[in-house]
């Protein structure tokens, strides 16, 4: 069990760098949708025995990450009819290298921490913090707001993966419960990315500086 | 009697062999576009033909530009005859032979733009410049997958290095030290070797005014390096040293010519990629190359 | 059950507002939510009702203790709300009615939220509730407040997530079996993961402290306050930072039970202070009256955080100081927004005389600008005193002097701009006052009424109240 979910954390971290390294909007989009689709299948592959609500769970987020938002955001860059490059704040190479020197110093951190002993093998939390440390990267190094929209799914893309450490002592309800607000969450951004559009013209988030002492 | 025997069958074999496999990618490029191609032979024709023709040297180079193709050939050669060869050792081993291996291509590759340089021509000279800063790039990523390797076998000889397989993180190395023999050898995404566009060039801007038994040099190296790059790579990733000789011979030819076929398949499937992007592509190669490090070194720690 | 009855009362209104056909009446949905609120709230205020011990959700101390106050805000907004949309009849109010009583429901779940996940998702649910709110008035400045808001504040809230499962991993760690109630947690105390607690803490104050806005996350405020409508401003000033403030507290508590009250006491300090710090030097030099209250409202959660930080009866004072900052920001806001829409701008550049404009208003304007700056005798007066009391009793004097320091800067500030606003003439060239405007008794009683509040309860604070507060801070530090 153990093994096949470090393979899908590994594969998570990983498009954490391709996403860092990727110069163009639409794949940066699919990149984000791909993530949420590994992490969707790892409840099946925690849970020893399947429950009707784990494989919801599991449906519910690859549903909503894999498909719905990744749709939304690309309906919202259609309209918006925007130039596809990403315009970096940070480069993509310092963020590649920056977002490397993230993942390890996540694995370094996930082996200081105290963890359960089952979950001593596992690199979910080193997964987590790595994937927080990408969106917050991301969010902070680009210019295009579907881009920052991606970095924020992104970064909760890892706080999913802490969370399921809990995924045993948590209530389904309230797992629902943040899921759902999640997706609602990226709905109105999406739709606010739209608004932005129609109001400036843009969805360069450098122009939006009207407001300032 | 034997060794000096065999030291010359395998000097034959690299010299050989080597052209075939620029032969090889031709054909597989040519099949996924469905057409037929030149023969698989080709390049050996072509170096019988350059080395019948004469040389034409610009009035301002000096002898460098003799000079730098020939000795990166040697060097190629020399560096070819320190890896070993699945079942065969190398005809040259002590500790600390993979150092010279790195310093060997390292040599062709000075080499080679020195010869370039020596045209004084802006062109091959902005050729060079761009040979050596990719270089710079791959070659940490080389690095780090030797390192790799060596903390591994806990060796610096290679063929020691080279017997086990690379452990967990297999996957990250196999696909880092693609990505650095796609670099090396001018390969696409990198650089197209079909291209004659001055500004998509890499390698091949360096070699234009060299004609003749030198040209014939210089593209007979590239298959060697080939080649060489090939080989490490499938015995860096497959536990050859655990097989029986003619498995792990087998084994061997299979995945260079896997090898071989690959870079052709990545030829048809992708556009060289921009030239900006270029950097990034090998720091990814060099991160791989890394996380494999790690991998190892956290494998070896508990 | 009377208690869920504060959170299902307003999603039921609202979906009834959403619902409701008439533009016209439609607002009276918010007054009459807020009366039939502020009533169960008072009721349960003095006749408490027991909170099972692992329940989700209960009118605890805690919560008994804050949220009337939040409620009577509410209600003085949804009174103002009233001639406000008929002011902007030419907006459909539909979801801005909806999304306000909405956002009262998740702001009392939030309040009485037992359980780490639960505070997690009514809070969440507030800050998304806010955003139809943010960009009523439809203009590019209003998307530009609201994208930064959503985009700080909903990091901020992603960071909580991650604190709140830090936590939840704590106690699992520690042996718990993954009850995460804040009672539940409280109980094991010591046995938690002391790594984990210490990360969750970092990572929930830095994600409620978003919400609350301490500096340095507070860059979203002035931007949101400053473009959203007066009533907004007033609810999230008073309650939207209440709400993450409750969070904050809720968490300090497990925390310290967990044997690490010292640290975060020590993080609430210096944030606290910075936070006054900061606000009162953007303070001094703001030209914008409704970025002014944001500033304010910066301060006043530093102060807040600063009671909190100090203890005991200085966390008791913090409770007090909650009321007045209610009262006291959720007047000056509705205020603001008659003057704004007097004068029809906000900077000091383009206003200038409103006592002759609006006599009215500015004469509340300044009443809630003395009550704000805790002149005598207002009830944030008492409120600091007794955070400065308790200052200079526990805390080393340098907090003292710091405090008293941000607080006579921020005075500076804040008359320097209020007197530059209301004084004078106004300028010839000043834009022809909106027609419709006029000062009626509809948008100036409920001002008046919250400050008359914030006199009342400085002067004579009832003793059901301090009751309450006390019953919190026993709740929240149990001495054994």
């Amino acid at each position: 069990m153990n093994q096949g979910l470090n393979l899908l954390v590994g594969l998570a971290m990983g498009l954490n760098l391709v996403a860092l390294g990727t110069g163009r909007l639409p794949s940066l989009i699919r990149l984000a949708a791909w993530q949420g689709v590994v992490l969707g299948l790892m409840p099946l592959v925690i849970e020893a025995e399947w429950r009707v609500m784990t494989f919801v769970v599991a449906t519910a987020t690859v549903v909503m990450k894999g498909l719905v938002i990744p749709a939304l955001l690309r309906r919202a860059m259609r309209t918006a009819n925007i130039d596809r490059d990403l315009d970096p704040l940070i480069g993509y190479l310092p963020s590649l290298l920056l977002g490397a020197a993230g993942m390890i110093g996540a694995v370094a951190v996930a082996q200081r921490m105290p963890l359960l002993p089952e979950h001593h093998e596992s690199l979910l939390v080193a997964g987590a913090l790595a994937s927080v440390f990408s969106g917050l990267l991301l969010l902070l190094g680009r210019a295009k707001a579907i881009s920052q929209v991606c970095g924020y799914l992104i970064l909760e893309n890892g706080i999913y993966l802490f969370g399921l450490l809990l995924i045993h002592s948590t209530p389904l309800l309230v797992e629902g419960g943040i899921l759902l607000d999640l997706t609602v969450a990226v709905f109105v951004i999406g739709i606010i990315v739209d608004r932005i559009q129609r109001a400036f013209d843009t969805l360069d988030t450098r122009k939006l500086t009207v407001l300032r002492e | 009697m034997t060794t000096v025997l065999e030291g010359v069958v395998r000097l034959g074999v690299w010299l050989l062999v080597a052209p075939l496999l620029p032969g090889l990618i031709c054909k597989v490029k040519a099949w996924m576009a469905g057409r037929r191609g030149p023969p698989v032979l080709q390049l050996y024709y072509d170096l019988a033909k350059l080395w019948r023709k004469g040389v034409v040297v610009s009035t301002l180079a000096s002898p460098g530009f003799v000079a730098g193709p020939a000795v990166a050939w040697v060097a190629v050669l020399g560096a070819a005859l320190l890896l070993p060869l699945g079942p065969l050792d190398a005809m040259l081993s002590f500790p600390g032979d993979v150092l010279l291996l790195i310093y060997l291509l390292a040599l062709a590759r000075f080499a080679t733009a020195w010869a370039a340089l020596e045209t004084g021509s802006a062109f091959e000279g902005m050729g060079a410049a761009r040979e050596v800063s990719f270089a710079v790039l791959a070659e940490a990523a080389v690095i780090t997958a030797i390192l790799t390797l060596s903390w591994k076998s806990r060796s610096l000889s290679l063929p020691t290095m080279l017997e086990p397989s690379a452990g967990p993180g297999t996957v990250l190395l196999a696909v880092g030290l693609f990505t650095v023999l796609l670099a090396e050898n001018c390969r696409v995404p990198f650089d197209d070797p079909n291209t004659h566009l001055e500004l998509t060039m890499i390698h091949e801007v360096m070699v234009l005014d060299h004609s003749g038994p030198l040209l014939a040099a210089v593209l007979h190296g590239a298959a060697m390096k080939l080649l060489l790059f090939a080989a490490l790579l499938v015995q860096a990733v497959l536990p050859l040293g655990e097989l029986t000789a003619p498995a792990a011979a087998a084994a061997l030819i299979a995945g260079v010519l896997l090898v071989t076929v690959a870079v052709g398949l990545v030829e048809s499937w992708l556009a060289r990629c921009a030239f900006r992007r270029v950097p990034l592509l090998l720091t990814t190669a060099f991160l791989l190359c890394v996380f494999a490090l790690l991998t190892a070194w956290n494998g070896g720690a508990t | 059950m009377s208690e869920l009855l504060l959170i299902l009362g307003p999603l039921g209104a609202a979906i009834g507002a959403a619902c409701w056909p008439d533009e016209r009446t439609r607002p009276w949905f918010l007054p009459v939510t807020g009366l039939v609120h502020a009533l169960i709230a008072f009721g349960l205020l003095l006749w408490p009702p027991a909170t099972p011990f692992h329940a989700w959700l209960g009118y605890d101390p805690l919560a008994r203790a804050v949220l009337p106050a939040v409620s009577l805000l509410f209600l003085a907004c949804a009174a103002y709300g009233v001639p406000y949309l008929r002011l902007r009849a030419e907006r459909p109010n539909r979801l801005f009615v909806a999304s306000f009583l909405a956002g009262l429901g998740l702001l009392s779940a939030a309040h009485m939220a037992r359980h780490l996940g639960v505070l997690w998702i009514a809070a969440e649910a507030v800050t998304l509730a806010c955003v139809p709110l943010l960009h009523f008035n439809n203009t590019p400045r209003a998307f530009e407040a609201t994208w930064k808001y959503l985009l700080v504040g909903g990091t901020g809230i992603a960071l909580s997530l991650l604190g709140s499962f830090c936590l939840g991993y704590a106690s699992l760690h520690g042996g718990g079996a993954g009850d995460l109630t804040f009672t539940a947690l409280m109980a094991q105390g010591p046995g938690l993961s002391r790594p984990w607690v210490l990360i969750a803490w970092v990572l929930l104050v830095v994600g409620y402290g978003t919400k609350m806005g301490l500096a340095p996350m507070h860059t979203w405020k002035p931007d949101a306050y400053g473009e959203a409508p007066g009533i907004v401003g007033a609810m999230l000033a008073g309650g939207v930072t209440t709400v993450a403030f409750t969070a904050v507290l809720r968490v300090r508590a497990v925390v310290q039970a967990a044997g690490a009250g010292v640290v975060a006491d020590r993080t609430l300090l210096a944030m606290g202070l910075f936070s006054m710090l900061l606000a009162a030097l953007f303070l001094l030099s703001t030209r914008d009256f409704k970025r002014m209250l944001a500033y304010s409202s910066v301060e006043h959660m530093g102060i807040l955080s600063l009671g909190a930080a100090l203890g005991g009866p200085g966390l008791w004072a913090a409770f007090f100081h909650v009321w007045n900052n209610s009262l006291t920001k959720g007047a000056l806001f509705l205020t603001a927004g008659n003057l704004r829409r007097a004068a029809g701008g906000r900077t000091l550049d383009e206003v200038r005389g409103l006592s002759l404009l609006t006599p009215r208003s500015a004469m509340l304007f300044v009443a809630g600008l003395l009550a704000v700056t805790a002149c005598p005798p207002f009830g944030p007066f008492f409120s600091e005193l007794l955070i400065l009391k308790r200052a200079l009793a526990a805390g080393p004097p340098w907090v003292a002097g710091a405090f008293l320091g941000c607080l006579l800067l921020a005075f500076l500030g804040l008359t320097r701009l209020v007197f530059a606003v209301v004084d004078g003439r106004p300028p010839k060239a000043a834009r022809p006052m909106d027609p419709r405007f006029r000062e009626t008794v509809a948008i100036l009683l409920p001002p008046l009424g919250l400050l008359l509040l914030a006199l009342g309860i400085g002067l004579a604070t009832p003793e059901v109240l301090r009751e309450a507060w006390t019953a919190a801070l026993r709740q929240l530090a149990p001495t054994p």
